[in-house]
């Protein structure tokens, strides 16, 4: 049904930022500042990988056509990808990875919240659920944001530039196409001007406390969601990730 | 479906099942069981009379959810019941507020400090709640990471006793 294929597509879209964000933060693993930071980090990728299975899971029921999370998540190439780019970018320095993350759990907060009330309920489920991690994330990353743009002459710096380089990367999340509007028609997903706006104050509250300057409205770049043009980090993610999977299908030697 | 049952149930066979449910231990909290976590949320029987029995992810990245499908399964096995089924159900999502006193009197003998009554929806809203020491019950306590040995345990120091302790994030 063209229905299910747009749930499909959409469901994709969640699935993947999650996977990929998630994918991305645990190379945090031995590369945080501190211990307790590489177990957080590695937490919160671990809370993101699930949220990954759960709406993948979902989407391959919907397609119908045998494939299971783990068949869209590893046997996917970049094209078929459906993950914002802002997920793919690399971690870059510290401030780089926990200014993503910040952006991003302020985005899954909204979002999440959002669509509690989605007509699909199973999708309203699973949204409830990552809700409440996605609020420790976001409180999380927000801290850290605090405390680097609120720290030493060095931290701010970084945490600026790392805000930045991000800024360019959050429009897409904003910017609906004609699969949101389908899905904000069929009461599916919300309405992403008004995630705009929750997302612009709980945002702006971080910054002021943290001394750091938002970010002028500029070029924005797009192309992840859609599939238009992915960034040529995401192929290097999947070459990684999917390795296993492609050298030993279901790992069954084991 | 048979209307679901609970751990109280006075109906036998639903006793039987909910004893075998009762001695499954959580794979990372050994000191509790998935009863006593609230893990477990109901038990129906399907049309061919088949014990189903529906249980709730902690956390959507909860390793041990696999395992503990497993050890569902094979107790219930063990205890006569070799075609029970597991459903999950994500609706209404898991909350600390479900493990119950049991459960928290456990956690607490561990070492492991429960979590704080009601205390999720604070979580985005800086303060978070005292803390008790499960050592000493002083509640001069700081946190030290947010996120712990497992994605459900923060790290916590105690100031009165100067011991660390891990307590059980509400969610
Ligand atoms: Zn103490």
């Amino acid at each position: 049904m063209a229905e299910d294929r747009a749930r499909f597509e959409y469901l994709l879209r969640l699935g993947d930022n999650s996977l990929i964000l998630g994918h991305r933060l645990s190379e945090m693993l031995g590369n945080a500042p501190a211990l307790e930071e590489e177990m957080a980090l590695v937490n919160v990728a671990l809370d993101l990988i699930g949220q990954a299975r759960l709406f993948l899971g979902y989407a391959g029921e919907l397609e119908g056509a045998g494939r299971d999370e783990d068949a869209l998540a590893y046997r996917r190439d970049v094209l078929d990808y459906r993950c914002a780019l802002i997920v793919e970018l690399p971690n870059g320095d510290f401030a780089h990875a926990i200014g993503r993350l910040f952006l991003i759990s302020a985005f899954d907060f909204e979002l999440y919240g959002a669509l509690r009330e989605s007509a699909d309920r199973r999708l309203a489920a699973i949204a409830e659920k990552s809700l409440k991690e996605v609020t420790y994330h976001l409180r999380h990353a927000g801290e850290w944001v605090i405390r680097l743009g609120d720290g030493t002459e060095e931290s701010h710096r970084r945490m600026q530039k790392a805000l930045e380089d991000l800024w360019m990367y959050t429009g897409e999340l904003f910017t609906p196409d004609a699969l949101d509007e389908a899905m904000r028609e069929a009461g599916i997903a919300p309405d992403l001007a008004r995630l705009r706006e929750g997302w612009d104050r709980r945002v702006d509250a971080v910054l002021r406390e943290a001394t750091l300057t938002r970010p002028a409205e500029g070029w924005m770049q797009s192309g992840g969601k859609d599939g238009r043009m992915h960034t040529e980090h995401l192929g290097y993610i999947l070459a990684e990730m999917q390795f296993l999977q492609r050298a030993y299908p279901d790992a069954r030697a084991w | 479906m048979s209307p679901g049952t609970g751990p109280e149930t006075a109906d036998p066979r639903y006793h039987r099942i909910w004893q075998a449910l009762a001695e499954v231990e959580d794979p990372e909290i050994p000191y509790v069981t998935i009863v006593d976590l609230g893990i477990v949320r109901e038990v129906v029987a399907d049309e061919t009379g088949d014990p189903v029995v529906r249980i709730t992810p902690t956390y959507s990245g909860c390793p041990a959810t696999r395992l503990i499908e497993l050890q569902i399964r094979a107790a219930l096995d063990r205890a006569g019941f070799p075609h029970a089924r597991i459903e999950t159900v994500l609706s209404p999502a898991w909350t600390t507020d479900w493990i119950s006193e049991e459960g928290r009197r456990k956690l607490r003998e561990a070492g492991i400090a429960p979590p704080v009554p009601g205390s999720g929806r604070a979580a985005l809203f800086g303060a978070g709640p005292a803390v008790p020491c499960p050592r000493c019950e002083s509640t001069d306590t700081e946190r030290i990471a947010e996120f712990g040995s497992t994605a459900c345990k923060a790290l916590y120091r105690c100031r009165h006793c100067r011991e660390p302790f891990e307590y059980f994030k509400c969610l």
